[in-house]
């Protein structure tokens, strides 16, 4: 049987589809967008705009890189301040034109440089969390690799959340985890089994709404079957007024981890 | 004065280890110090609580949450909320069930954040306080949900929220729940914010992680005591992950406030005045309180 670290290990897999994948395979004529507005474009994080059938939609995505080169260009998937809030510009923007948001998720957490706490790494993220809560357009976030931490939540606070069969998501990494509780890194498989963090862990903790088989790798087919599932999701959400989509996360939110009476 | 004498005394012989007797603070020749870390001065117990864990040079001690409450809010007016809620090991965490008894014995304590309703200089206010003694302010399910029902009580009644952090972030032993926490309390922080309502945070040491990267940063006015450490990932992370040596004043409140997100520093005296300044200039119109410091 596959362990928790397993998955850990698969998710951060080199061979696994990446960010940039996803949007330019499942929808059509990606356009994107640069830039946060307010001090630099961050390359780990790749928005813009790109059809689905007929319908615009506003894509965002945590893009790690597929090999050495751009690996480094895209900082390996770990965001600046700067990435939270071109992603944040780009579903404000999504808000005014009424466009439904869909984030791909896959980043072994924020960033932790000098430069990304100086400019406000918490800051940032807090403002998208926050912001993302009261959108007023449809929101779907798909974890499809590592969902580290804040640096995933940051673009995850949708009405649905759903998880690639392979991915992970996390309140810290297994490693992390060892060696602050334990102080032996080595422990990580340990922590990995302990912090619940598989997709099938997350869906019974009512933390995703969906896990996405990814076809036995095959992507084309992971694809096809992801693009009709994002556009039945829209279909379903289009049913809503934008104050009925703000609070229906906010209640999603909300009921997550509320204490039973003693 | 008193205070001064006390500064002046030579190292006690009891800071040299070995037993140390129970003696009564009021007939005590030698007392327990603590020594600062920013100017070595040695202060005996009895000075610092009654200089509010506050060094003269300016160094703010920690301070658990019902010391704070007491300094901050009017005398007698604090009632606290959801006081009976405690965690429970709900992902069966190695180790959780054992920490959190033998915490609650130590920080006396069922959580990190107390939560309550109290009159500040007169203004009536929700206020919640997080205890470094608790797991290092760690926040888990039952403090995203604490915090998250004071904001709600909050908007109910009009109130305006003061909060006090301090955390280490995320309490890793209930995983992927206490993240959520972050995103619960951020939609309730949002909520009252979209009501119009007043939130005033007070970031104190240290305020990092999933705490920084939700309610420590989404205050109207974000005030911070002086050399607190405020920043979202960990030092030694940063240091591992850069290789590189960290900067002076890396994360303390100063350089925070010269990167432009901190509103103001206020030294531990001074805050409840300003505090209630900050609440009158918000207070609901053809409100007149008798206000009285
Ligand atoms: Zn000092």
């Amino acid at each position: 049987m596959k362990s928790a670290y397993d998955y850990v290990k698969t998710a951060r897999s080199n061979d696994r589809q990446t960010g940039l994948d996803y949007i330019t395979h499942i929808f059509k004529g990606f356009i994107e967008l640069h830039g946060d507005r307010r001090f630099a474009d961050d390359p780990s994080v790749v928005g813009g705009l790109a059809w689905l059938d007929d319908t615009p939609f506003t894509v965002i995505a945590i893009e790690r890189g597929r090999d050495t080169k751009s690996r480094i260009k895209r900082n390996f998937g770990m965001a600046h301040p700067e990435g939270y809030r071109k992603a944040l510009r780009l579903m404000r923007q999504a808000e005014k034109f009424n466009r439904p948001v869909v984030c791909f998720v896959d980043t072994c957490g924020a960033y932790p440089g000098v430069g990304a706490e100086e400019r406000g790494q918490g800051q940032a993220i807090a403002e998208n969390i926050m912001e993302m809560t009261a959108l007023r357009v449809p929101i779907l976030s798909i974890l499809v690799g590592e969902g580290g931490s804040g640096g995933a939540l940051a673009l995850a606070v949708a009405n649905e959340v759903w998880m690639l069969e392979n991915a992970t998501y996390s309140v810290i990494a297994p490693e992390s985890c060892a060696n602050i509780l334990w102080r032996d890194p080595e422990k990580a498989p340990e922590a990995a089994e302990s912090l619940r963090l598989t997709a099938q862990d997350n869906y019974e903790l009512g933390v995703v709404e969906r896990i996405i088989s990814e076809k036995g790798g095959d992507a084309q087919r992971l694809f096809a079957s992801l693009a009709a599932d994002i556009l039945s999701w829209y279909m379903k959400m289009k049913a809503y007024t934008p104050e009925e989509l703000a609070e229906m996360r906010y209640r999603r939110f909300r009921q997550l981890g509320v204490p039973k009476a003693p | 004065m008193a205070l001064e004498a006390f500064f002046k005394k030579p190292k006690n012989e009891l800071e040299k280890g070995g037993r140390l007797p129970k003696i009564k603070p009021e007939t005590a020749q030698y007392e327990l110090c603590e020594k600062c870390p920013d100017c070595g001065s040695e202060i005996p117990l009895s000075a610092l609580w009654e200089n509010m864990h506050q060094c003269r040079c300016g160094h703010c001690f920690r301070m658990n949450a019902r010391e704070r409450i007491r300094l901050l809010a009017d005398k007698d007016t604090f009632t606290e909320l959801y006081g009976d809620m405690q965690s429970a090991d709900i992902l069966n965490f190695p180790g959780y069930k054992n920490k959190l008894e033998s915490t609650r014995t130590s920080a006396r304590e069922l959580e990190a954040v107390i939560c309550g309703e109290a009159r500040i200089g007169g203004y009536p206010c929700a206020l919640f306080v997080m205890d470094p003694y608790f797991m290092m302010g760690s926040m888990g399910t039952v403090v995203g949900e604490k915090i998250t029902l004071l904001f709600e009580y909050a908007i109910d009644r009009r109130l305006p929220v003061l909060g006090c952090t301090v955390s280490g972030g995320a309490r890793m032993q209930e995983g992927i729940l206490s993240l959520m926490q972050m995103a619960k309390t951020s939609g309730a922080v949002k909520k009252h914010s979209d009501a119009g309502l007043l939130y005033i945070a007070l970031l104190t040491d240290p305020t990092t992680g999933g705490v920084t990267a939700s309610f420590a940063m989404q205050g109207d006015i974000i005030l911070a005591e002086p050399g607190a450490t405020i920043g979202f990932a960990g030092q030694r992370l940063v240091e591992q992950t850069t290789r590189k040596k960290l900067p002076a004043g890396f994360q303390k409140a100063e350089t925070v406030l010269e990167h432009g997100f901190l509103d103001m520093i206020v030294p531990r005296p001074e805050q409840k005045r300003v505090i209630t300044a900050l609440l009158a200039l918000h207070r609901p119109e053809g409100e007149n309180h008798e206000v009285g410091v």
